[in-house]
């Protein structure tokens, strides 16, 4: 079997004949196993998953299996997961049992999926590095001294290290689509309100978004398709339908209806240090598939941090308020009165980016500090939103990088947050307007991957998906593997 | 420098930070800070702020019953609790 698999390719074996879910399945936990070393899982569901894949199986003999039958795949552990813990990286719900599945978990599972296990993460989404989990780091596989990026990268590196087809994760502010760039796999995060955010613990609720991790973004099409839709219990996913995503799992994913028009932003070019050249021979690539390019602006994407560091650092310090070691979660010993119950159950359950999130949103918050800092972030939020449907007035789709430079040494931004959120800078506008994007591997720096960030308009999945797809057809970069994981 | 009132934000959160904890996080803050006030370079008179990427609304359903409440099965995940009430230390004498 070759660990690389793509679902499409696995869902073909599984329908033929050729393998069935069990031998899939315990042929990616002996992986799992055996490269614990990366540390890109927290809990592994080796029972879960047999018991899931024998039924899977049986689904197939008797004619009710569908294209995600049997296929393993792993969820990020911010997804809740009846009877499986579910941690979001921290010490604070490291014992925390959901008593119900996230939409996406439940959608994912009636549609046959196998669990294969949890993946590591920085704790409550925060982070760029995946160096904040309470779990302890994730290796990248290109360079185990190097970060894979992060909040999910437990996901990506386990999808580029073969250890699953795929995986699910959620993008804040770039948590899916920057992990994806520095593993050399691709990452979609949807629309905002595309899928459900129902059992997904909150981080950003204006902001979170979640997706999907995998080799191809034919892969990633046709998760989305079986994780998308309405929600009566989200009360902000969007009611929005389209045929084309309800029909793909029949169909496939094609190729754009017209040959895209695609915008250069010179906001992300200009002084770009790494990454320019290969992301101009990815553009040769599309120009010969027949898209055409122009250079458009986006003025104010300098405003993109400080604003997502505002809106993002708010909001979760008024979600993680929940966190009072009452009801659930850590609670600390002896507590003295009720005020030292909150506070030591939130000081030693919650870890150092965690506590400076909170800090920085509470202050933002506060009174005297809200408008010059929560209400200017927001009216920057519109000017950034508003930057974007003027380009999509001109074109189909925006390219730019994903990172400003591949993944960087463990430890070497550790010691400074504004540096360490700088790496957010191509990610976060698009985060803070709510459009869909997916990064794509397309090319290798010094042996490491290098992604490209495709941007659509609001529900513009479709040509998104459908335009990666293209490229990845005339390409060859999403089919690179990391030395020291083939199949021994 | 900006002026950070540190007690005051770690009363407001429920936070308890050592002395090495208090001295990071200025440190942190004043930097994070700064880097957040480039936001005033930026005129912004006359526009409305965005709360929400979609502009939604909060949607409204009918009012009927849909889910029953299994407190039993939901206050598994409690550290305490008895008779279905939750249990805290007892703090006050």
């Amino acid at each position: 079997m070759d660990p690389f698999s793509s679902v499409t390719e696995l869902s073909r074996a599984l329908a033929n004949g050729a393998l069935s879910s069990v031998e899939v399945t315990r042929y990616y936990l002996d992986r799992i196993h055996a490269h614990e070393a990366l540390n890109s899982f927290i809990t592994v569901t080796e029972e879960l998953a047999l018991s899931q894949a024998r039924a899977a199986d049986a689904a197939r003999r008797d004619g009710s299996a569908g294209p995600l039958s049997g296929i393993p795949l792993a969820h990020k552990d911010i997804f809740c997961t009846d009877g499986v813990i579910t941690s979001c990286g921290s010490r604070m719900l490291e014992n925390f049992v959901a008593p119900y599945d996230a939409t996406v978990v439940a959608r994912l599972r009636a549609a046959g999926t196998v669990l294969l296990g949890k993946t590591n993460m920085d704790e409550f989404a925060m982070g760029s590095s995946n160096e904040n989990s309470h779990f302890g780091p994730v290796g990248n596989p290109w360079d185990s001294t190097r970060v894979p990026g992060g909040s999910s990268g437990g996901s990506a590196a386990a999808v580029a290290a073969g250890l699953t087809p795929i995986a699910t994760g959620t993008d804040t502010g770039g948590s899916i689509r920057q992990p994806a760039a520095f593993c050399g796999i691709s990452g979609l995060k949807p629309t905002y309100g595309r899928v459900s955010r129902y059992g997904m613990v909150a981080f950003a609720s204006s902001l979170d978004q979640g997706g999907v991790l995998g080799r191809s973004a034919a892969d990633l099409a046709l998760l989305l398709a079986h994780m998308a839709g309405f929600d009566p219990s989200d009360s902000t996913a969007s009611e929005h339908t389209d045929a084309w995503l309800a029909e793909l799992p029949a169909r496939g994913l094609g190729t754009p209806e017209r040959a895209p028009v695609i915008g250069l932003p010179r906001e992300y070019f200009d002084g770009l240090r790494v990454g320019g050249r290969e992301i101009d021979a990815a553009r040769a690539v599309l120009e010969r598939a027949g898209c055409r390019f122009r250079e458009i602006s986006l003025p104010h994407t300098a405003m993109a941090i400080p604003a997502y560091y505002i809106i993002a650092g708010a909001e979760a310090s008024t979600n993680l308020s929940r966190y009072d070691g009452v009801r659930f979660g850590y609670r600390c010993p002896d507590p003295q009165s009720l005020d030292d119950l909150y506070r030591r159950s939130r000081s030693t359950g919650f870890g150092a980016e965690v506590k400076r999130r909170i800090l920085t949103g509470t202050y933002a918050l506060s009174v005297g500090y809200f408008d010059a800092y929560y209400l200017k972030a927001q009216k920057l939020r519109r000017l950034i939103q508003q930057d974007f449907l003027s380009a999509f007035e001109q074109v189909d789709l925006i390219l730019t990088p994903t990172t400003p430079d591949v993944a960087f040494p463990r430890g070497a931004l550790s010691d400074d947050p504004v540096a360490m959120y700088q790496q957010d800078i191509f990610t976060t506008p698009v985060s803070l307007a709510g459009l869909p994007a997916m990064s794509v591997p397309c090319g290798l720096v010094d042996g490491l991957p290098l992604g490209m960030q495709l941007i659509g308009p609001h529900f513009g999945e479709r040509v998104l998906c459908e335009t990666a797809e293209l490229f990845q057809r005339e390409s060859d970069w999403h089919q690179r593997r990391p030395e020291g994981f083939a199949d021994d | 420098m900006a002026d950070i009132d540190l007690a005051h934000l770690c009363q407001l959160a429920q936070l308890a930070l050592s002395d090495a904890e208090q001295h990071a996080a200025r440190a942190d803050l004043a930097r994070i800070i700064a880097m957040v006030d480039q936001m005033q370079s930026v005129a912004t008179d006359g526009v409305e702020p965005l709360a929400h990427p979609l502009d939604g609304r909060q949607r409204l359903r009918p009012d009927v019953v849909t889910e029953a409440v299994d407190r039993a099965r939901f206050q598994r995940i409690a550290p305490a609790t008895e008779d279905g009430l939750y249990l805290v230390p007892r703090v006050v004498e």
